[in-house]
């Protein structure tokens, strides 16, 4: 049984690029306070747009920025119900990931019928990086996947080092007293909310547009899910983040070599690795990681309770 | 507020939400250029059209009736087992293995042994993110949807492997012998019907009724001040989870053994995520829950009937669900965590 170094590592990065687009996003909305459970829902919805722009323009690029305005358009929803609505996050999530799968089956059944055939339309390419050189093979990725990692110093400097970052943070962990020198929680939040959105749907533009390159019902097919885990594993941390959709990424990508190496473990159990992985994971590291103080509380109860 | 003025109050809620959501799903048909008239007329006939929609209706209800009464337990403790899903498919394979392990047992034991073997897999499927949050500050949102993948994974290998039908062919199980199954009542309606009526009537003694339902809901209002009135909520989050698992377990249980009569892949077709539409609906209440389980069990059967005659896509349902859950939130009256406990 022989595994490919390069070929891994470079599964590793296309597998790991939704995951880590998504749970950044996710990690700006939780830093401000906001549990998203709906990132699997963004994503979905992002897929769906993605590949209907990119169908009706031809143009990659216009596919992405439909991606991001479906999920943007959807996250707006979510946005009006937990910030002016203040209702439960977890269950307004819930309802946008029951939308977004209800919505996208029936437009793609209504716009494309019920045709078996796979649907493709025009895909970012890979990128010609060095292509006479094997050993730097991996690196032959679609932009998206270099968007994606630029964005982890990004967003590690904006949530550290700026002011509105700052105002961010202190409307996740204590909105009660941001508000009280004069930070507005409630737009604080709705911002963190659509660019969380503009990252999952970006991730789930990268779906159909650079990685399977056509539309399936229900292909976000719980990456959304992972990102939140993700977040959690990464310690509500960009660099943290950045290891834990690798790890993923690489989880996934050994177990389709595995597969392909015809190694002697069942294939649906080689499926449940990166599941049981982030379990482990989860289980050895969460006993002292501490989320934003605020993350996923109705403003109105825990000002009741004060 | 009094109890009768609370509940009547909920059912306002739920029956305005209904609306709402029919409301909106049939603007974006609409939208879609599906004539709603149609496409909601298929969806109502194959709910309710004629005895075997019916009888469809009651079948599809009763997984999410147990599920949902699962979900509202451990909702009610202040625990968000979003695993519903993953403790019905254990329970389901579970139910298939001790079925078809001891079928040769004169009835009803093999029935017993399966049911009591789906319950115990639920509750330790829902205890491994129990345990998980209590002892090592996983949270459980994650746990429980992680665990969902590893269960339809082995689900998925059980049927490939161990448990696959001896001619080979497709990945499905022998039947289950016919001393493990749930007799039919009428129709295609399986005593699991009634004993999902059961559970629903224990459920709300458990919780209104019992010290233990009482400790739950006071965990679930508010964990800090449960612990000062010498309530564990670790103990209250283990108990909750291992019984909503159990119940979720069942819920597989009865479609193996009253339905389908094997195990296979799709089984669940997302019941387990929509028992949490379900639950949220019902307020919680396990008395709502048969009502909205009934509701969204309608929904499910009357969809397939839909993509049938009208050619929409069966998770429209899903829309309907959504608008549901969204208009249920926005319907609540903000209540003030303190005035909420003075209430009860």
């Amino acid at each position: 049984m022989t595994i490919d170094p390069i070929a891994l590592a470079a599964a590793t990065l296309g597998l790991a690029t939704p995951l880590l687009l998504a749970a950044l996003g996710e990690l700006v909305a939780e830093r401000a306070g906001i549990l998203n459970v709906g990132v699997e829902g963004l994503m979905l919805a992002g897929a769906f747009a993605g590949m209907l722009g990119s169908w009706a323009s031809g143009s990659p690029t216009i596919g992405m920025l439909c991606a991001c305005g479906a999920a943007l358009a959807l996250a707006a929803l979510f946005a009006l119900w937990v910030v002016v609505l203040d209702v439960e996050q977890v269950v307004a999530g819930v309802a946008v990931n029951l939308l977004a799968l209800g919505a996208t089956g029936v437009l793609y059944r209504a716009i494309f019928g019920q045709t078996g055939s796979a649907l493709t339309v025009a895909t970012f390419a890979p990128l010609a990086i060095a292509p006479g050189v094997a050993a730097l093979a991996p690196l032959r990725q679609p932009l998206p996947v270099y968007v994606a990692l630029a964005l982890v110093p990004a967003v590690w400097f904006f949530l550290g080092r700026t002011r509105l970052g700052l105002r961010l943070r202190a409307a996740g962990e204590a909105p009660q007293a941001a508000e009280s020198v004069g930070v507005n929680v409630g737009a604080t939040r709705t911002g963190a909310i659509l660019v969380a959105a503009l990252f999952a749907g970006a991730a789930g533009g990268y779906l159909s547009l650079a990685y399977s390159n056509t539309f399936v019902e229900g292909m976000s097919a719980g990456r959304g899910f992972i990102a939140l885990a993700i977040v959690v594993f990464g310690r509500w941390r960009p660099s943290g983040i950045l290891i834990g959709a690798w790890l993923f990424g690489a989880a996934s990508a050994l177990q389709f070599q595995l597969q392909a190496a015809g190694v002697a473990v069942p294939f649906h159990l080689l499926l449940m690795l990166p599941y049981v992985l982030t379990l482990v994971v989860l289980a050895l590291t969460s006993r002292d990681a501490r989320g934003p103080a605020a993350l996923a509380q109705r403003r109105r109860l825990s000002a009741a309770a004060d | 507020m009094s109890r009768g003025s609370r509940s009547a109050l909920q059912s306002f809620r739920a029956v305005a939400a209904v609306a709402a959501a029919f409301a909106v799903s049939t603007l974006l048909l609409l939208l879609s250029g599906i004539d709603p008239l149609a496409a909601l007329g298929a969806l109502v006939g194959g709910a309710l059209g004629d005895r075997f929609a019916l009888g469809d209706t009651v079948v599809k209800t009763c997984p999410l009736l147990v599920t949902g009464l699962g979900v509202a337990l451990a909702f009610r403790a202040g625990v968000w087992n979003i695993g519903a899903e993953g403790q019905l498919l254990v329970g389901a394979l579970a139910a298939t293995a001790v079925g078809r392990a001891c079928g040769g047992a004169p009835f009803p034991l093999p029935l017993l042994a399966a049911l009591a073997g789906a319950a115990v897999a639920g509750a330790l499927w829902a205890g491994i993110a129990a345990a998980l949050r209590v002892y090592r500050n996983v949270n459980e949102i994650v746990a429980t949807i992680m665990l969902n993948f590893v269960a339809a994974r082995l689900l998925g290998w059980a049927v490939h492997g161990p448990l696959m039908e001896a001619a080979g062919r497709y990945p499905q199980s022998d039947p289950i012998p016919p001393a493990a199954l749930l007799p039919l009542i009428v129709g295609r309606v399986h005593a699991g019907v009634l004993l999902a009526l059961l559970l629903a009537a224990a459920s709300w003694a458990l919780l209104f009724r019992t010290g233990a339902g009482f400790r739950w809901r006071v965990v679930g209002e508010n964990a800090r001040a449960a612990r000062v009135a010498g309530f564990s909520p670790e103990r209250a989050v283990l108990e909750a989870m291992l019984t909503s698992g159990a119940l979720a377990g069942l819920a597989g249980a009865f479609e193996v053994l009253g339905v389908t009569g094997r195990l296979f892949e799709q089984l669940s077709g997302g019941g387990g995520y929509t028992a949490i539409a379900v639950a949220l609906t019902a307020g919680l209440h396990p008395g709502g829950v048969t009502l909205a389980a009934l509701f969204f069990g309608a929904l499910a059967a009357g969809s397939g009937a839909m993509q049938r005659v009208a050619g929409v896509s069966a998770v429209f349902v899903a829309i309907v669900q959504a608008a549901t859950l969204l208009a249920i939130l926005a319907l609540e009256t903000p209540r003030p965590r303190r005035a909420a406990a003075e209430s009860r």
